[in-house]
């Protein structure tokens, strides 16, 4: 494992925790179920896809990495799909947005949904 | 137990620590959430980070075998969330 490895799978643990993070004061603090979604679906697709790789770098090229890029092409496909189908679910329920939204109705009008 | 990590390993070690702390603050949103919406996200979110820490484990303890246990869990997890959301959409399973 020379520097050049060492320094590129750091990099790449530190932006995956940096993106995870992110997610999770997004979960915390945004105010509505459609905004809360939008932060953690960034921290699927790119924390732990970062830090997958990183494991790659660290496992080279044998069997484990065929097995990690296995679950980033699955975590891949399967988290917007999950997310989609909770928003359409919470959507059609009519779950609350947060105060100040703006709709849109059939002809195109933006109206302030106080 | 004469485990010795490297500086790596210890990096993996720290890395899972962080993620474990943030999981707790997810455990928040799931228990408080004020919808129903809320806390499947919650849930989704710490299934996957769920994924990663084993995935981690698997580097520390030199134990390849838990990889596959990673991709199970992430199966699984993506089962429950489609589950848990039809269930709010219709409500009923069908």
């Amino acid at each position: 494992m020379n520097v050049m490895t060492s320094v590129l799978i750091i990099a790449a643990l530190a932006a995956g925790l940096f993106f995870f993070l992110v997610g999770v004061v997004g979960l915390l603090r945004l105010p509505d179920v459609y905004s809360r979604m939008h932060a953690t679906t960034k921290c699927d697709t790119l924390g732990a896809g970062l830090i997958l790789f990183a494991l790659i770098l660290y496992a080279g090229f044998s069997n484990a990495s065929v097995k990690l890029l296995l679950m980033i092409l699955f975590i891949w496909i399967t988290n917007p799909t999950a997310a989609h189908v909770i928003a359409r679910a919470s959507y059609r329920n009519k779950v609350r947005v947060c105060e100040g939204t703006y709709e849109l109705d059939k002809t195109g009008e933006a109206q302030c949904n106080d | 137990m004469g485990l010795e990590f490297t500086f790596l390993e210890n990096i993996f070690i720290a890395t899972g620590i962080i993620l474990i702390l943030a999981t707790f603050f997810c455990l928040y949103r799931a228990v408080v959430g004020p919808s129903e919406a809320d806390r499947v996200v919650a849930i989704n979110i710490i299934g996957t980070k769920t994924v990663v820490i084993i995935s981690l484990i698997a580097f520390v303890l030199k134990q390849e075998f838990f990889l596959d246990v990673a991709l199970v869990y992430a199966l699984i997890s993506f089962v429950a969330t489609i589950g848990i959301a039809k269930y709010m959409e219709k409500g009923a399973l069908e």
